[in-house]
């Protein structure tokens, strides 16, 4: 087998020291390296965004990525968003939205919204409707995951209407 | 019945039932701790790949697994020459006539029927390991010939899949009411065509995952499964694996959707959990997307011919149809290849008056993945051709497409009515949802916006479709024609434990419908206690003694029936048990809100004191008190027949005359789903049951070429709508009761995917009404739009 290599990097805000296969997935490393099983992998071929994770705040397939890419980047997953006991404030418009079903896009789909809010003061729903269309649902037919990420925007007071 | 609508309903307690309280799953879902199956993760647990066959059709002559097995990190490769001895096969056997079932194996044996079949499965210490050693693996095949087009397989010299049947066809049936074809050849009018709704992926976005890990103390297998119907899969591997239901558990945790793609038996379930008990080790395999598009449960593959008959007065006299279902390679298990054909035929006449009713149906076995059922199962192509032919009727006639509508529907004062089918409509609110529809979404604006439209040279049409479903189905009927299981009753049980907490087990298995809330909210409301007082379990055969799962839009009917009555059985015992320790008369006793207390006292008592008193402290109720009010109950219900769900969908549609890019210009939805347990959640599932319906008409399709080879296995070529593409939505309920369910709940999972396909479908054929073109076929495509209109412009010119 190929030699290992050292991979130092950030996962929400922990720092890592790991050797690792050099063809060893970014979404593989968080799953079954970190256990951080909150990204989920649903395509493994860049299309369907599950695996959204932020690498030094852009947004990334971690699919698309080996972990050996990352050394030396902050990577954060939704395991770095809120808790259980405390959502963030995006989280929490997902829920009051009933912006998520079966859950299974909702970390890839927060991801991406993070990055979004970070990098936009405010956004149409048409907009929205692109920004997020890198994303696959197949649940909810998008009307209330656009209707969240709009009161998150809104709470920002990008526009505040 | 006794048990019928919601008349006991004590209406002075707060309300739970009909709230959009925040659903009990989204905390853990939200922050990464949900529990999908690929998230399981147990020591020690060995991964498999597949190799999967790349012939439609071939024969398996030899396989050679010897280098493979010489890799590092692998732990064993297997065919069919070890699992045939480990597992026997599975047939979905049926009572109905002129019906072949077909074997469902662990891996093909002797013969490969379909490109992305299962034959070798390596074992290896991680997935990495044992997809590497793939490559190693040689199979000998004499290719055979690929049936790929349904029609010529059921030619009786075409080459058979099954040496053992007398031919392709599985199913043959005929059935109707009344002299349609004496009526037909006698009509004033008739409109007819050849209907094409291509092939599906349900395309759950988790792919399909089974965990198999068996405890050699105990002889106890525990499968984790992305399934929706962990029920169905125990009572089937017992016999697969020859091991009693008590040492057999499956369990389905977070399920990433399902969308009837995970509501059959797979192979790679039954591997996994035999090479876990033969190897002693957990057995994992998680799909990957491409997997998942060739071997996951496939749908809505049809062709149907159909024809009408219209009286001058726009009235429907009579409706014949033959029906020919491509059903892939195998009859799927449990629901048999007669699912999706059979129900094409069955809801054809909708939900209007058509006294002469005739239809074919025969399903084929094909060089293509299996057939199983999808969200809608065979309804959205009997909505697609009925309202199709409706539209092309009132063309002809020259009526106004909801006022035809409105002379054909079954009327209130005509329920109970059987249609052509058999099928039995009890009350629902035909009428009402369409003039709702037509109000709400302001039908006469967009005539005059689409007069206007056109005006300007602009491609603008406007489409209605409306549509009956049964949910709830009781164990009266089947959910699948003559299938040998149960699926019409439910049981829970409930019980206040020693602590005071309220645990409601279910036989059902939510994966995105959000069942551990409503039916947290059905037993709170029910029993008395607060929403955030019940624990729901479900996804769990170890939960209760007999129970199937989650499709059919039966959970809020039948489950929710059950914790109804089980919930009003545990409430009585809890008034009784209190009415000795507070010394009160039962009347006097009031359960709400988790707090016990007497009427005109200040005498309360929590739960929890109660549940201390009952259980531990032994001298606190005479015995024969305390014989009675142990504090669980398990009740059962089934509402024999189900119930009648409806509604209407309006589309309006632009198409781009360059691009031919469609666009849905307002999509609005009317439903009759009974009584709304969390309104939320009610118009999240129509909404994606629309984007679904708008996928089916306008993205999604499963492409075989010529060999039988999948060209669409990747999220690249077969197309799921994004946010992009899903046009906003509104949704209107009727919010009435229905008559026959207890709770007055009706089913609706499945309705936003019946509608949306044929309301897009006569959007477009309004919208290029003057190129004379009629939507016969779907998706459509932007290529196929273009060709449709080419080839109806070439025929104008001849």
């Amino acid at each position: 087998m190929s030699g290992k290599h050292r991979l130092q990097l950030r996962v929400n805000g922990v720092a890592h020291d790991r050797e690792v296969e050099p063809r060893l997935l970014l979404s593989d490393f968080l799953r079954d390296e970190l256990d951080l099983t909150g990204t989920h992998v649903g395509c493994e071929h860049g299309v369907c965004g599950a695996c959204t994770v932020l690498l030094n705040g852009d947004s990334v397939r971690s699919c698309l990525c080996l972990a050996i890419q990352a050394e030396g980047s902050e990577v954060t997953t939704v395991e770095g968003l809120g808790s259980v006991d405390q959502l963030n404030s995006l989280q929490e418009k997902f829920r009051e939205h009933h912006a998520l079903q079966c859950g299974f896009c909702t970390p890839g789909m927060l991801m991406t919204a993070t990055d979004l809010l970070s990098k936009n003061k405010q956004m149409s729903d048409e907009e929205l409707r692109e920004g997020l269309s890198g994303n696959l649902c197949r649940c909810t037919g998008y009307e209330h995951i656009v209707s969240a990420v709009r009161a998150a925007f809104a709470d920002k007071g990008g526009d505040g209407s | 019945m006794s048990e019928a609508g919601a008349g006991n309903i004590d209406l002075t307690r707060p309300k739970i039932i009909g709230t959009s309280v925040k659903r009990v799953e989204d905390p853990r879902l939200l922050t990464g701790h949900g529990r999908f199956t690929d998230d399981v993760k147990l020591r020690g647990t060995l991964h498999v790949a597949f190799v999967r066959s790349d012939h439609a059709h071939a024969r398996i002559d030899a396989i050679d697994t010897s280098a493979a097995a010489e890799m590092p990190g692998v732990v064993g490769v297997y065919s069919a020459a070890e699992l045939d001895q480990m597992t026997s096969p599975v047939f979905a056997t049926s009572k109905m006539k002129d019906y072949h079932a077909t074997p469902v194996r662990a891996l093909a044996s002797g013969k490969a029927r379909f490109a992305g079949e299962p034959v070798v499965a390596v074992v290896a210490e991680s997935r990495y390991l044992a997809e590497d050693a793939l490559a190693l693996v040689d199979i000998d095949y004499a290719p055979l010939e690929a049936l790929v087009d349904p029609e010529l397989a059921c030619d009786e010299n075409a080459v058979k899949l099954y040496d053992d049947l007398p031919g392709n066809v599985l199913v043959s049936r005929s059935f109707g009411m009344g002299e349609a074809e004496a009526v037909l050849a006698a009509a004033p009018q008739t409109v007819s065509g050849r209907f094409r709704f291509h092939r599906k992926s349900p395309t759950a976005l988790e792919p399909r995952a089974y965990l198999a890990d068996y405890d050699q103390g105990s002889r106890a297998l525990t499968l984790y499964a992305s399934t929706q119907v962990p029920g169905i899969i125990r009572d089937c591997l017992v016999d697969v694996l020859d091991m009693p239901g008590s040492k057999l558990r499956v369990i389905a945790g977070d399920v990433g959707g399902g969308f009837g793609g995970k509501a059959s038996l797979n192979p790679e379930e039954i591997l996994v959990c035999a090479l876990a008990r033969h190897l002693g080790r957990p057995v994992k395999w998680t799909a990957d997307r491409m997997e998942d598009l060739l071997s996951t449960s496939q749908s809505f593959d049809e062709i149907v011919d159909a024809e009408l008959a219209v009286g001058e007065d726009g009235r429907f006299l009579a409706l014949k149809a033959d029906i020919l279902g491509d059903v892939g390679a195998f009859s799927i298990y449990p629901w048999t290849a007669a699912l999706e054909p059979m129900q094409v035929a069955g809801f054809l006449p909708g939900p209007y008056k058509i006294e002469n009713f005739q239809a074919n149906v025969r399903a084929v076995a094909t060089n293509k993945a299996p057939m199983g059922p999808y969200r809608g199962v065979g309804r959205p192509i009997s909505a697609f051709v009925l309202e199709r032919l409706i539209d092309m009727a009132a063309k002809k006639i020259g009526m106004d497409p909801a006022e035809i509508r409105r002379r054909n529907f079954v009327r209130e004062d005509e329920f109970p009515h059987k249609i052509g089918s058999g099928i039995v409509w009890d009350r629902s609110g035909f009428l009402d949802c369409l003039e709702q529809v037509i109000e709400r979404a302001d039908y006469d604006g967009l005539r005059r916006h689409r007069e206007s439209a056109r005006a300007e040279g602009r491609w603008f049409g406007i489409g209605l479709a409306s549509y009956a479903e049964l949910t709830g189905i009781g164990s009266r009927l089947s959910a699948a024609p003559g299938m040998p299981i149960n699926t019409g009753t439910e049981s829970a049980t409930i019980q206040v434990d020693s602590s005071g907490a309220v645990t409601a087990h279910f036989g059902i298995a939510s994966h995105g419908q959000g069942l551990e809330t409503t039916l947290a909210q059905i037993v709170a409301e029910e029993m008395g206690v607060r929403l955030e007082d019940v624990e729901v379990v479900q996804g769990d055969t170890a939960a209760v003694a007999h129970s199937t799962g989650t499709y059919a839009s039966r959970s809020a009917v039948i489950a929710g029936g059950a914790g109804t009555l089980t919930a009003r059985t545990l409430r009585s015992k809890v008034i009784e048990a209190a009415s000795h320790l507070l010394e009160a008369d039962v009347k006097d006793i009031d359960f709400a809100e988790s707090l016990i207390s007497v009427r005109g006292t200040n005498k309360t008592m929590s739960l929890r004191e109660l549940a201390r008193a009952v259980y531990s402290q032994m001298g606190s109720l005479p015995a024969e008190v305390r014989a009675k009010v142990d504090l669980q109950a398990s009740e059962f219900y089934d509402p024999h027949f189900g119930t009648t769900t409806c509604a209407t969908h309006l589309a309006a549609v632009e198409v781009d005359p360059e691009t031919y890019k469609v666009t849905i210009h307002t999509f609005v939805v009317s439903e009759d789903c009974g009584r709304v347990i969390n309104p939320l959640i009610v118009d999240g599932q129509v909404h994606g049951g629309v984007a679904q319906g708008i996928g089916a008409a306008l993205f999604e399709e499963v492409v075989y070429d010529e060999t039988g080879q999948n060209i669409s296995a990747s999220l690249v070529d077969y197309v799921v709508p994004s946010a992009a593409e899903v046009p906003p939505m509104t949704v209107h309920h009727l919010d009435a009761l229905a008559p026959s369910t207890l709770g007055g709940y009706r089913g609706m999972g499945e309705g936003g995917t019946i509608g949306a396909p044929a309301a897009i479908a006569n959007a477009l054929s309004d919208a290029l009404g003057h190129l004379d073109v009629e939507i016969s076929e779907l998706p459509m495509t932007p290529e196929r739009l273009f060709r449709v209109v080419e080839a109806a412009q070439a025929q104008k010119g001849e």
